[in-house]
């Protein structure tokens, strides 16, 4: 029982088993994967009530008012991202695995952005054009949601592993998280602003992604350092 | 404490206190290969603490572990190859199949084989833990005691040197439990090593069990003083 | 003895509660006497005898308080992270208990800076609250800090709670600039060249000594707060052991 005990694993094994598993799961379990898509369209829907249907307004505050949506919306998913895995044991036998956590957890935060987030981004022109967005920059709400919701999924991942030991997550995840939205809301928005009065957007598409390869380098590293406390306390 | 790299797994002066009450301290053990490392003690004495220490997913303790005489911190992606976990939550998927169970346990585990000797595998274990023909259904329409059936077959995807078992023979029933006494004994019959806690008497031969014993008086008051002599010497 | 050994020396006893509570406590009339002696000429010489300034008049003098204030909320937060990391990485006990006690005193001058802003602010753009660059990265360092105490009150067992909190505060320390930096673009963005709350940039001496008077002062009542914090939370962990029953004792 001596020989098998170091093999050299491939890194890409433990992502594409835990992506698959949890792609699996999301699909049997549909139910819970469609919600954030009809909270993000009924928060949007409400601004028009809140702040009344003149087209001028709507079309100015529409950057804002979608991306607030989407991040409000991923906030709400993300509280399920590790809770099953840690309620049944999974997450201990992820903890334990030979295969390095910031690999596994990199896997289920893009399934989890997969399944709650790409939803979002298709729909976001459609909920554009309710708020009188045209043309081109409903192309461009799609581009800086496809580009920041990752950053948004890896932040609030963080949240979500530091508190998925305690009962009482949702709203502290929140207060995690939010302030360190603000970046990815600033650039975001400004890209959309920026192509409706037919600036060039470019830069700020160019934060985000720069934001972007931030936070795929580092949060996994410290989603997989959370989830080691969350387990150990 | 000289530490045998012929032993697997030994511990060295293990100190751990939850919520103000020293659970254990200046705890020293080794587990030889081929050997069976039973651990016992009252409810809160600190038996699922110490399991979850020695697989490393608690790091909130005093002490040292190591691995083939290496230490822990040093050869840890060799140790989560050479021992599998098993707790109070097996970790299986209940929206998942048996086999799809077994498949994802399987990759994250690192075992390395084609998918069609894996499928082969698979279907061998859950003849042998007796759920046959029920491979495909989703988990959630078996029973508890089968759940952890398709838990206790991750154990044998592949020959592990290390098994660290918390209650395993919690909701099996009578048959189960005897076939999993007799999975225990083959393991340590193969040259493995069982470390688990449980209220169980085990039928296993006594040269090859140890126990480990936490909670006691003893342990307690040992403990006490080694806490106040450090608090002198500071 | 080796260079090594004594660095693990000092590591032993700077980790220890025991030493770090006596040596504090030796500590403490010292930072009292530093504090009584800079804070209060700096400030009564910023607010009632440096000269008036000729845009703003009297209104600048918040200065005095509002800099130094700033300048702590950002310094504090670091050293938590700081104090955080060594906590994490050296696994010293007495390091995480310097960061809980850091952030509520930290998140006290964050608001202080805010509402000093706030106050400056009516006389100068004639509202309350203006979404300025420094104040609103202020609001966003408030936040921090909040999620920070949030996160620590909601754990119970106190070594999880700190290594959890401790990776926040590292994970808000690296995000600090990327929001400063973004707010500060957001702000030229939407409101261009607008009055500076300390764009001063060459400050007269008769105006920038008690000020830097005042920011010293601010740095060693926030040093003494932490240390009077810190001595507490050395008291509440430690509380069964020996020699802290004999301290409350005496």
């Amino acid at each position: 029982m001596n020989d098998i005990d170091s093999e050299v694993l491939p890194l890409s094994q433990g992502f594409w088993a835990l992506l698959k598993r949890d792609l699996v799961l999301a699909f049997r379990q549909r139910g819970d994967m469609i919600n954030p898509l009809f909270f993000f369209v009924m928060v949007i829907s409400l601004f028009p009530l809140g702040v009344g249907p003149e087209a001028s307004q709507l079309q100015k505050m529409a950057p804002g008012i979608i991306w607030i949506a989407a991040l409000l919306s991923t906030l709400l998913a993300v509280d399920s991202l590790f809770r099953q895995d840690f309620d049944d044991g999974a997450l201990e036998l992820l903890l334990l695995s030979p295969h390095p956590l910031f690999v596994l957890v990199s896997a289920k935060v893009f399934a989890h952005w997969l399944v709650t987030s790409v939803p979002l981004i298709i729909a976001s022109p459609f909920l554009g054009v309710m708020l009188f967005l045209e043309g081109e920059v409903l192309g461009v709400v799609m581009l800086t949601l496809l580009i920041g919701t990752p950053i948004l999924s890896m932040i609030s991942a963080i949240g979500a592993a530091l508190t998925v030991g305690l009962r009482k997550g949702g709203v502290l995840i929140a207060i995690i998280a939010l302030p360190l939205y603000v970046p990815v809301l600033i650039f975001g928005t400004s890209a959309i602003q920026a192509a409706s009065i037919e600036l060039p957007y470019i830069g700020q598409l160019a934060y985000l992604a720069a934001l972007l390869a931030i936070a795929v380098t580092f949060a996994p590293f410290a989603i997989a350092a959370g989830l080691r406390v969350s387990v150990s306390g | 404490m000289p530490v045998s790299p012929n032993s697997l797994l030994t511990a060295d002066s293990l100190f751990c206190e939850r919520d103000d009450r020293v659970l254990f301290s200046g705890l020293s053990f080794s587990v030889e290969p081929g050997q069976i490392l039973q651990i016992e003690g009252p409810n809160g004495s600190g038996k699922t603490t110490l399991i979850r220490i020695l697989c490393g997913l608690s790091q909130d303790f005093e002490g040292d572990l190591f691995w083939r005489g290496q230490p822990m911190s040093e050869v840890a992606s060799q140790f989560r190859q050479s021992c599998v976990y098993f707790g109070h939550n097996t970790g299986v998927k209940l929206a998942l199949t048996a086999e799809e169970n077994l498949h994802w346990m399987s990759q994250i585990k690192g075992i390395q084989a084609d998918k069609h000797s894996l499928n082969e595998n698979i279907q061998n274990l859950l003849d042998k833990v007796g759920l046959r023909g029920f491979e495909d259904v989703p988990l959630y329409t078996l029973s508890a005691g089968q759940k952890r059936r398709v838990a206790l077959a991750s154990l044998l995807l592949k020959p592990i040197p290390l098994w660290i078992l918390d209650e395993p023979f919690t909701a099996i029933d009578k048959k189960g439990v005897a076939e999993l006494e007799q999975l225990i004994i083959e393991q340590a019959n193969n040259g493995g090593s069982v470390v688990l806690t449980t209220h169980h008497e085990l039928a296993i031969s006594p040269e090859k069990l140890k126990t480990l014993t936490l909670g006691s008086q003893a342990t307690q008051s040992e403990a006490r003083m080694d806490l106040e002599q450090e608090a002198a010497d500071e | 003895m080796s260079l090594w050994d004594s660095i693990t020396r000092l590591y032993h006893k700077f980790g220890s509660p025991k030493y770090f509570y006596e040596l504090s406590g030796k500590l403490l009339p010292w930072f009292l006497g530093l504090t009584v002696l800079t804070l209060i000429p700096g400030v009564i010489w910023g607010l009632g005898f440096a000269p008036i300034d000729e845009e703003q008049g009297h209104s600048y003098r918040i200065i005095f308080i509002h800099v130094p204030s700033a300048s702590i909320a950002m310094g504090g937060y670091v050293m938590m992270a700081v104090a955080s990391a060594i906590g994490i990485i050296w696994k010293m006990k007495m390091a995480e208990m310097v960061a809980k006690a850091i952030a509520p005193i930290g998140a006290s001058f964050t608001f202080l800076c805010l509402v000093t802003g706030a106050i400056w602010g009516k006389p100068t753009w004639n509202t309350w609250w203006v979404w300025d660059a420094r104040l609103t990265s202020m609001l966003v360092l408030l936040f921090l800090y909040i999620g920070f105490i949030a996160l620590q009150n909601a754990i119970e067992n106190p070594a999880s709670a700190a290594k959890a909190s401790g990776i926040l505060a590292i994970v808000g320390v690296v995000n600090l600039p990327i929001i400063k930096y973004s707010v500060n673009w957001w702000n030229t963005l939407h409101q261009p060249a607008t009055l500076k709350i300390t764009e001063s940039s060459a400050i007269d001496p008769s105006m920038l000594y008690p000020l830097l008077l005042s920011i010293t002062g601010f740095y060693c009542l926030f040093g003494l707060l932490v240390l009077l914090a810190t001595r507490n939370e050395v008291l509440t962990r430690e509380q069964r052991s020996r020699w802290v029953q004999q301290e409350v004792m005496k």
